[in-house]
């Protein structure tokens, strides 16, 4: 786990893949926590 | 319900400053509402559990962290149960700011300083920033590479505001001193405080529905 | 039962309210972020690169190590031209009337000379005879004869090679300069410089300074920082070691170093301290913001969050 990880260089910005995958998790847990309806609800969003 | 102000022996309310304190207090926070079983209806959305979750997440970094700090700053790199209490403090360290982010995204979007909670999303940023402190002088608190790097890297900007000369970033004694004491006081401290506040205000109602039929009118977000 | 306290905004209407067991909720969270952390730090470990030492840089890279020296005993170091708080060398960042770092001082003093090679040299030279010599000679010299066999011998270590561990240059007039850098690359390959630049006389000690001042004046240490984008203008800030996930929460404090004026002004560091508390202030006082405190009105999130009271509302 110690080797450099592989970075996106995309015009002037330069991501790690690991960081990227962070962020982009967060936004899909922000989208689910907008979109799924609590255990129980009985209408659909 | 109790009364909550027990009256002195003619009906008089306490004048003492403890009596009164305690009347205050239970005038603005009744035990219903600092510990209530019931909430309002509109309080049904998956984005309320990112406020508890970066709660969660703190309790397991100040749990690990109280663990590494009683073993002593060599174990984490020598044994396999320190460098696994390490990898429990670094992945905690990451929820916590996963979650915090989300959370402060979710109220955000709420405008959730409506109503006089205005203080609420003020100790929130002031707790996000101290975390950011608190988690450089964690990264310091390592004694590998990346504190050396981290060292060296950040003292620039630290010296370009004077801070420098008296927050030496080079001196680990005084980044760990600050990282596992002074710091993580300041945020539980602040965290209660964050959370009085909400049960003190209630949970902020929604954004004003507009009346079937008319038009839109801008209206401030109150 | 309406959960409100005396001193809040005007109450609205009775709300209706459900169940909900808030300290169930608390140990739920509690439990869930707990299996997770247990199976990432099981899974995944945590990062863990070993510091490097003077040691392990005077065997890696002599000539790398011997260029330092040798530039730390001219004075020509980033350490000695620093200014506040090592060196009094230079003014340091300001803006415009704004000297923030002359002003705090120079708290924490550094005489690259003395402290990174004069003064190591000189506890090494008990029982060394030939080393004590070449030091006297050296602490004698005028300036001049100082800085001319100085420069002289950084420009031959520009093209030096190395030979079990020691560093060859070609022949020229250094003084006793080589003497002192061969004794000097001998103490840090022993592990011994490490120490008396830690220590610097006393037992305990915890301040790291002039070691790591030294290793940052190389471009071992840098050299090293780069193939892991640890540095400045590789986003380092936000990075970290091997395929872990650094600090995403600095990208907008590092974002500035990688554009202009930023990214080339001598005041760098101060203008991207000062715009961050800005936007940090700004941060803290969104509630009072007009424009940024409605924005969230504008953006129909809320209505995803709050549905189940908007459709109630509708069908009233």
């Amino acid at each position: 786990m110690d080797t450099p990880a592989a970075y996106l260089h995309w015009g002037f910005i330069l991501i790690s893949i690991p960081n990227l995958l962070l962020i982009g998790l967060m936004i899909v847990l922000f989208a689910l926590a907008l979109f799924i309806p609590l255990p129980g609800e009985k209408e659909k969003a | 319900m109790r009364p909550t102000v027990i009256a002195g022996p003619t009906g008089e309310r306490s004048r003492s400053w403890t009596g009164r304190a305690r009347a205050g207090l239970a005038e603005k926070l009744p035990m219903e509402n600092l510990l209530p079983d019931r909430q309002p209806y509109y309080v049904g959305s998956w984005i309320y559990v990112f406020g508890v979750a970066t709660i969660a997440a703190l309790v397991l970094t100040v749990l690990s962290g109280v663990i590494l700090a009683i073993a002593g700053p060599e174990w984490w790199h020598i044994s396999v149960a320190g460098r696994f209490f390490n990898s429990l403090h670094f992945w905690s360290v990451q929820l916590f700011f996963v979650f915090m982010v989300l959370h402060l995204w979710g109220q955000y979007f709420m405008a959730s300083w409506r109503g006089g909670r205005a203080p609420t999303w003020m100790i929130g940023v002031v707790i996000f920033a101290i975390s950011i402190v608190a988690a450089f002088t964690g990264y310091l608190s390592q004694q590998n590479f990346a504190s050396q790097w981290i060292a060296v890297s950040a003292k620039d900007a630290l010296n370009a505001t004077g801070f420098g000369a008296f927050f030496n970033v080079l001196n680990f004694g005084q980044m760990y001193g600050v990282h596992v004491a002074l710091l993580p006081a300041a945020i539980i401290g602040l965290v209660a405080l964050h959370i009085v506040w909400v049960r003190l205000k209630g949970v902020v109602p929604p954004i004003d529905v507009m009346p079937a039929g008319t038009r839109p009118t801008p209206k401030k977000v109150r | 039962m309406l959960q409100r306290g005396a001193t809040s905004a005007p109450t609205a209407p009775a709300i209706r309210t459900v169940p909900y067991d808030l300290l169930k909720e608390v140990a739920i969270a509690m439990v869930a972020c707990l299996v997770l952390v247990v199976v990432l730090a099981a899974v995944l470990s945590s990062p863990d690169v070993p510091s490097v030492t003077i040691q392990s840089w005077a065997q890696a890279d002599p000539v790398d190590f011997t260029t330092t020296a040798t530039n730390e005993l001219a004075g020509t170091t980033t350490t000695a031209g620093y200014g506040a708080p090592y060196t009094s060398a230079d003014a340091g960042q300001t803006l415009g009337p704004i000297a923030p770092s002359k002003w705090a001082g120079v708290r924490q003093p550094v005489d690259t000379a003395n402290d990174f090679v004069i003064n190591p040299l000189k506890h090494a030279s008990v029982g060394d005879a030939e080393l004590a010599t070449a030091l006297a000679g050296f602490v004698a010299a005028s300036d001049t004869q100082k800085t001319t066999w100085l420069t002289a011998y950084t420009k031959a270590l520009g093209e030096a090679t190395t030979a079990d561990g020691k560093v060859v240059v070609a022949g020229g007039d250094y003084g006793s300069v080589p003497v002192l850098m061969d004794r000097l690359l001998t103490v840090a390959r022993s592990g011994g410089l490490d120490g008396l630049l830690l220590s610097s006389g006393h037992f305990y000690q915890t301040d790291f300074t002039k070691p790591l001042l030294f290793m940052a004046d190389g471009t071992y240490l840098a050299g090293l920082a780069n193939q892991q984008h640890l540095t400045g203008n590789q986003w380092g800030m936000m990075n970290e070691t091997g395929l872990y996930p650094g600090q995403s929460w600095l990208w907008l404090y590092t974002v500035w170093y990688q554009i202009p004026p930023f990214n080339t002004a001598p005041n760098g560091d101060l203008l991207v301290v000062i715009l961050m508390g800005a936007l940090t202030l700004g941060l803290l006082l969104v509630p009072f913001i007009p424009g940024l405190r409605d924005i969230p009105r504008l953006v129909p999130i809320y209505r995803l969050v709050w549905r189940r009271y908007y459709r109630e509302e509708a069908r009233r």
